[in-house]
C-alpha cells in the first residue's frame, strides 16, 4: 500500500477581479499521485507552474482563499484537516526552497530543535548537524549569516530531525552549483534508503532522473504521466504522453528541440485535453473532454491516444 | 564595542548641533514676537510703571543689547550650567523644569506604557483575527482616534468622568486647599488618571495599526508558512515567530513616538490644568519668559532625542541582523 496517496486533487482560488466580479482560478485539476516508502517520486514541471501548491496542499497550508477537493490518504486513511494538523511536521515534513523559510530572528539551531517531534531535541539536533557536517557553532547563527550550502543543509536538518516518514522537498535545486546539487540529491537518496518516502518537486528533469524511482510530469495544474525512470531512454519511445516525449527531446543532451507554444493561462484553460493546443497528435476527440488518468505499460498517462 | 562608541560619538555631535540650532531659532522667534516681556511680566500694573523703571528692568534683563549679544551671553551661561532665572516664576529655570518634569514624567511614562502595551495587544488581536468584526472594530477605533484632537478627548473625559460622574478631580496636580505635606500618593494618582488615560487612548492608534500591519506581513511570510508546515499553529506559532518579529518594530516605534507624547502632554496638561512641563511651556510662550522657554526647548529636544536614540539603539544592537551583520 502506498504511504501517501493523492487522488483527484483540485485546487482553485477565489479572486476578486475588476469591480466586484469574483473569479475562480483553477490552479490544479484532478491530480493523482502516490508515494511509496523507500522510493523517490520526482514531480517535474516547468518553473512557475504551481508545483509548490501541491506540497502546500498535501500539508494543508494553502492560503485561506484556496478551495480544494479530492482525497489525500496517509497509510490508507483519509486525511481530514484535523488529522492532517496532527501529522504535519511529525509524519510529513517539508523541505522548503530557501533560507527565507527560516525565522530571521531565531537562531537556526533552535529552529531545528523545534522541528524535532520525537526523542530529545538537543541531542537529535546535534546528531543531524554532525551528519550534515554543520559545525556546532552554526546552531547559534541567524539565517542571514548562513552560506547557501549551510542554509540548504539546515533546511534538510529540519526534516531529518523530525523523523517524518514522508518528506516533501520543494524545488531544492535552483541556483545550486554542481557539487552542492549532487550533495543535495545524495541527501534525498539517503532519506529513501532509510525507508522514507520522498517527493521531490523540481523543474530539473535531468537532476531528477539521477536519483528518482519514478517521474510524475506536471503540466498546467495536473499530472499528465507517471513513468519509471527506465522509460526515459533513447528517443523517448517508451514514454507515454506527447508532452513527456517533447520534454525529453528538449533536453540539451538529446535533440535540444524546444516545445512550441506555451502552457495555457490559468484563467483560460482549454476545455478538453490541457495539452491539446500544443500537441502534434491532437484530434477532434481530444478537445471534447479532459482525458482521464489511465494505467498503461506499468505507468500512468492522461492521453486518449497514448499507446 | 568600537561600534557602540562610534555610534554614540556620532549621536553626541548630532544632538549638540541640533540643540544649538533649535535654541538659536527659538531665540530669534521669541525676540521677534509681538509680546513685550516687560508688559507680560508686570501685567495690569503696567500703568503704574514709569518709563524710567521700565528702562531699568530692561537693562537689568539685558534687553537693550543686540539680539546676537543676548544670545551669546545666554549661551555662555548655559554652557556653564546656568539656564538663568525664569521671569514669571522668579526662580532658577532649572528648578522650575525639574519640578515640572517630575510631574510630567509620571504622566508621560504612564501614558507611554499604557498606550504601548494596550496598542500592541490591540494590534496583535486585530491581525490574528484579521477580517473579522473584531479586526474591523479595532481598526475603526484606531482610525477614529488617530483623527481626534487630544484636547477634545481630554474635554470629553473631563465632562464624563470628572463633571458628570465625579469619579476624578476636574484638574490640577494635587487637591486644592490641602497642605503639601498632607497630599498623599493616592491624591496624586487620582489627579493623574484622567490626563494619562486621555494621552493613552490617543496614543494607542499608532502602535496598534502599525503592529497589525506588521503582524499581517509576518503571518503571510514564508517562515510562518514553514512553521505551519511543521505543525505549529495558534498561540505557539505567535509566541515563537510572531512576537519576536513584531515586538522589535513596535518598541522602536514607541520610543520614536516620544515627540508625539510630548506634544500630546502639552495639550492634555493644558486641558486638565496639570502642572507639568507642557503647561509651563504654554505659560512661558504666552508671557514671553525667554529663559524658561529656552530651557524647556533644550530639555524637550534632549528628551525627544533620547527617545529616538533608544529607538535607533534597539534597531542597531538588539536586532541580530544589524547587530551581527555589521561588526
Ligand atoms: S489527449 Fe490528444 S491532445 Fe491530449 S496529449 Fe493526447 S493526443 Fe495530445
Amino acid at each position: 500500500m502506498s504511504i501517501l496517496e493523492v487522488e483527484n486533487l483540485s485546487i482553485s482560488f477565489q479572486q476578486y477581479g475588476s469591480g466586484l466580479k469574483r473569479r475562480t482560478l483553477d490552479v490544479m485539476s484532478n491530480l493523482s499521485i502516490a508515494l511509496e516508502a523507500g522510493e523517490i517520486l520526482a514531480v517535474v514541471g516547468s518553473s512557475g507552474s504551481g508545483k509548490s501548491l501541491l506540497a502546500h496542499a498535501i500539508l494543508g497550508i494553502l492560503p485561506d482563499n484556496a478551495k480544494t477537493s479530492g482525497d489525500i490518504r496517509y497509510n490508507g486513511e483519509v486525511l481530514t484537516p484535523e488529522r492532517l494538523q496532527s501529522l504535519r511536521g511529525k509524519e510529513i515534513a517539508l523541505i522548503p526552497q530557501s533560507v527565507n523559510f527560516l525565522d530571521p530572528l531565531m537562531q537556526v539551531g533552535k529552529q531545528v530543535r523545534q522541528s524535532a517531534r520525537k526523542g530529545d531535541a538537543i541531542s537529535r539536533q546535534k546528531a543531524v548537524f554532525e551528519r550534515y557536517q554543520l559545525a556546532p557553532h552554526v546552531a547559534k547563527m541567524y539565517p542571514f549569516q548562513l552560506s547557501g550550502g549551510m542554509a540548504r543543509r539546515t533546511l534538510l536538518s529540519t526534516a531529518a530531525v523530525s523523523g517524518a516518514d514522508v518528506i516533501i522537498a520543494d524545488e531544492p535545486t535552483p541556483g545550486l552549483d554542481e557539487t552542492v546539487m549532487k550533495e543535495a540529491l545524495e541527501n534525498f537518496k539517503e532519506f529513501a534508503d532509510e525507508g522514507r518516502a520522498v517527493m521531490l518537486i523540481t523543474h530539473d528533469i535531468e537532476a531528477a532522473l539521477t536519483i528518482a524511482d519514478k517521474i510524475a510530469v506536471f503540466y498546467a495544474g495536473t499530472v499528465v504521466e507517471i513513468a519509471p525512470i527506465e522509460d526515459f531512454t533513447g528517443n523517448g519511445e517508451k514514454l507515454r504522453h506527447p508532452y513527456t516525449k517533447a520534454l525529453w527531446k528538449a533536453l540539451p543532451k538529446n535533440d535540444f528541440i524546444p516545445i512550441p507554444g506555451a502552457q495555457p493561462h490559468l484563467d483560460d484553460l482549454p476545455l478538453g485535453c490541457l495539452f491539446a493546443p500544443r500537441c502534434p497528435l491532437m484530434t477532434e476527440a481530444c478537445t471534447k473532454a479532459r482525458p482521464e488518468m489511465r494505467d498503461l505499460r506499468g505507468g500512468k498517462v492522461r492521453c486518449i491516444h497514448a499507446t | 564595542m568600537m561600534k557602540i562608541g562610534r555610534f554614540l560619538l556620532f549621536k553626541m555631535i548630532r544632538i549638540i548641533t541640533l540643540v544649538v540650532a533649535i535654541c538659536f531659532i527659538s531665540f530669534l522667534l521669541v525676540k521677534n514676537s509681538p509680546i513685550d516681556p516687560i508688559q507680560a511680566y508686570i501685567g495690569a500694573d503696567m500703568l503704574k510703571v514709569s518709563p524710567e523703571q521700565r528702562g531699568q528692568i530692561a537693562a537689568y534683563w539685558g534687553l537693550n543689547e543686540p539680539v546676537m549679544t543676548q544670545f551669546l551671553n545666554w549661551g555662555r551661561a548655559v554652557i556653564q550650567g546656568d539656564l538663568g532665572t525664569s521671569m514669571i516664576y522668579r526662580r532658577p529655570v532649572i528648578d522650575v523644569i525639574g519640578e515640572r518634569f517630575v510631574n510630567s514624567i509620571v504622566l508621560m511614562i504612564a501614558a507611554w506604557l499604557f498606550s504601548g502595551v494596550f496598542g500592541f495587544i490591540l494590534g496583535v488581536v486585530a491581525a490574528m483575527k484579521r477580517n473579522t468584526w473584531v479586526d474591523r472594530f479595532i481598526q475603526w477605533y484606531c482610525y477614529t482616534l488617530a483623527s481626534t484632537p487630544t484636547f477634545w478627548v481630554g474635554l470629553l473625559m473631563l465632562m464624563i468622568f470628572a463633571v458628570s460622574l465625579g469619579w476624578f478631580p476636574v484638574g490640577l496636580g494635587v487637591p486644592i486647599g490641602v497642605l503639601t505635606e498632607d497630599v498623599t500618593i493616592l491624591d496624586k494618582i487620582r489627579h493623574l488618571v484622567l490626563p494619562a488615560v486621555t494621552l493613552s487612548i490617543v496614543g494607542v492608534a499608532n502602535v496598534a495599526l502599525h503592529t497589525r500591519e506588521k503582524l499581517i506581513d509576518v503571518l503571510s511570510s514564508d517562515y510562518v508558512l514553514f512553521a505551519r508546515a511543521r505543525g505549529e499553529r495558534g498561540l505557539t506559532l505567535f509566541w515563537r515567530h510572531g512576537l519576536r518579529n513584531v515586538a522589535l518594530p513596535a518598541i522602536t516605534l514607541q520610543f520614536a513616538a516620544f515627540s508625539e507624547l510630548f506634544g500630546g502632554a502639552v495639550l492634555a496638561e493644558q486641558v486638565f490644568s496639570y502642572p507639568g512641563l507642557g503647561q509651563a511651556t504654554v505659560e512661558a510662550g504666552l508671557r514671553g519668559d525667554v529663559p524658561l522657554l529656552l530651557g524647556l526647548v533644550i530639555f524637550s529636544t534632549v528628551f525627544v532625542f533620547v527617545g529616538n536614540l533608544l529607538a535607533d539603539m534597539i534597531y542597531e544592537f538588539v536586532d541580530p541582523r544589524t547587530r551581527e551583520g555589521r561588526i
